[in-house]
């Protein structure tokens, strides 16, 4: 059993070898810090440039529209913060969804304790967002709605625009987390009336510890980072300058492959669903079955907890990754699979299985045939399977 | 979204070998303990002869790694014990023998000394017997501590399935809903 396949594409990717050649020069060679003067840092600074050119290319922004971070859960504090603290004058509520990531949601906990007013909106069970409670949950003081673009559990998409166009109508700032869809889903930040997104390298093949805030230009939001003149003095510290550059050349790919991308993906996808959901009985699809991220699938077999079957998957070389408490370090199972109307017993038995661009049907084929074998098993010896098979 | 825990090799042993897996029909004692919401139900069988010998043992498990091998070692521990030697089984005893438990899965080893401590309850119970400092079984180790008084009945688990009150801010189903809606049919 040499093989390994890895179903966790939504947790992290593997830098592409085109990235990782990319970002090699100026490790060892163009090393200059690129706010330096001389010569030698223009060539770090010319390359970051790029890639923030790049970068705006793929979302329709302005290359300074585009400020570099340390990765999304950055990206998402800063954005959060500081407009809440740009916008303190004009009101104190913000609008957010329950299905956020914790970097979200944590913040907004943050902000409450600082006398911030945070309405979670609630999803359907599809995990999108209710738009009429969206829209009831506009006050006169809203300051911020921030919703994700798409749930990196369930794979959920979220009507993006409909948001958009909702904030901008009532004159309120629209912040996405993009940190799933950057890379994977085309993103129009005009088209879609967003103000501030979130993304990050490493879930688009780039590498991990960079990742981009996008701000409006119109947009008046304060430092985060406060210290040196980078990033037009919005966020200090000194360039991550191969990261910077992996981040530029992974969104070059990732616009360049897209459609192809998708297209390989939502059919390998749509074929695991497919039998996973024929051929194993007392199986749920969590997520939207179409509007939801070309990569994820999200399972819960019901009568079995999750840990005990990544453990299994783990021994078959499968690398996959689950909602259930027990891999959440909490008693409770992901706060995802409760808000769409999970009882608790079955977000303990989901499995979330996400694919990349390399993944192959007869991959695919290998972790059916073994999923099978472990659920069974798993239910052989459960004593909820035990009741439910005795009462039937 | 998730990690796994770093376990012991006795408790990956136990996990991906668990002994004593299964039933016991007409069995001496069964006791169940756990709840769903928290992620773990044990399930002990007691096959006990007129010497108060547990000639057999078995256990079925919903749980993580750590709530399988727990329980596969206390029936380990407690096969061909009498009563009373079993009725000693402490969680601690439990820990030691898988050669220790990370400290966040703890609880599974207390939930395995309290579906042993639940199986004697219920044959105990059957037998009319006073069994020397067996207490009545808690079903939810997590009240062990705030309630000494728990119910004498062991609960099935659909007992527990009743005591789910998803707390998520969304609407939630109950538990009832969720065969028919929730599920593809087998064999479809």
């Amino acid at each position: 059993m040499d093989r390994f396949i890895y179903l966790d594409n939504a947790a992290t990717t593997r830098v592409k070898d085109e990235v990782y050649e990319s970002m090699q020069p100026y490790f060892t060679e163009w090393y200059g810090n690129p706010s330096s003067i001389y010569r030698f840092a223009g060539e770090s600074r010319k390359a970051i440039e790029n890639a923030r050119a790049v970068t705006a290319d793929f979302l329709n922004a302005k290359p300074e529209e585009i400020y570099f971070t340390g990765g999304g859960s950055e990206s998402d504090n800063w954005a959060l913060k500081a407009a809440a603290f740009a916008n303190r004058g004009k009101g104190k509520h913000i609008i957010t969804s329950t299905i956020e990531h914790h970097a979200i949601l944590h913040t907004c906990r943050y902000l409450e304790k600082l006398g911030f007013e945070i309405t979670y909106v609630k999803v359907d069970e599809n995990g999108v967002i209710k738009l009429d409670e969206l829209k009831a949950a506009v006050r006169k003081d809203t300051i911020l709605i921030t919703i994700m673009f798409a749930n990196n559990e369930i794979g959920t998409i979220q009507p993006i625009r409909e948001i958009g166009e909702l904030a901008h109508r009532n004159g309120i700032l629209f912040h996405t987390d993009a940190v799933q869809a950057y890379g994977h889903e085309r993103i129009d930040v005009e088209e879609l009336h967003i103000d501030l997104l979130s993304a990050s390298g490493h879930k688009m093949n780039g590498p991990k510890g960079v990742g981009i805030l996008y701000i409006r230009n119109s947009v008046k939001i304060g430092s985060f980072i406060h210290g040196g003149a980078q990033e037009r003095g919005r966020r200090a510290g000194t360039y991550n300058t191969p990261g910077i550059v992996g981040f530029g050349k992974a969104t070059e790919i990732a616009k360049r492959e897209l459609e192809k991308r998708r297209g390989c993906e939502s059919g390998l996808r749509d074929y695991l669903i497919d039998r996973v959901l024929a051929e194993i009985p007392y199986t749920r699809l969590n997520g939207h079955r179409s509007r939801r991220l070309s990569n994820n699938a999200n399972f819960s077999f019901r009568f079995i907890e999750g840990e005990s079957l990544l453990i299994l998957l783990d021994q078959k070389n499968i690398a996959a990754s689950s909602g259930s408490a027990c891999t959440s370090g909490s008693l409770d199972p992901s706060h995802v699979l409760l808000a769409i109307g999970l009882p608790h017993e079955i977000a303990h038995g989901s499995l979330r299985l996400t694919l990349s661009e390399e993944t192959t049907k007869e991959e695919l084929d290998y972790v059916v045939e073994e999923l099978k074998k472990i659920v069974e098993r798993l239910r052989s010896m459960s004593p909820l399977y035990e009741d439910f098979v005795k009462k039937a | 979204m998730s990690q796994i825990i770093e376990y012991s090799e006795k408790v990956m042993d136990h996990f991906h070998h668990p002994r004593n897996v299964g039933e016991i029909e007409n069995a001496s004692g069964v006791g169940t303990v756990g709840n769903a919401r928290c992620g773990d139900i044990m399930r002990i069988y007691l096959d006990i002869d007129e010497n108060r010998m547990i000639k057999d043992c078995r256990f079925k498990t919903f749980g993580c790694g750590a709530a399988v091998a727990t329980s596969s070692m206390a029936t380990e521990l407690i096969k061909g014990k009498s009563v009373e030697e079993a009725l000693k089984l402490t969680n601690k005893a439990v820990q030691e023998a898988l050669g220790g438990l990370p400290a966040v899965k703890v609880h599974c080893s207390l939930l395995a000394e309290e579906a042993v401590h639940a199986a004697l309850w219920d044959y105990a119970k059957k037998n009319n017997l006073q069994l020397e400092g067996l207490k009545p079984p808690v079903n939810d180790i997590e009240e062990r501590d705030r309630s000494a008084e728990g119910s004498p009945e062991t609960h099935s688990a659909e007992d527990t399935a009743e005591t789910h009150s998803p707390e998520g801010a969304a609407e939630t189903h109950s538990p009832e809903d969720t065969p028919e809606t929730f599920y593809a049919k087998p064999g479809e």
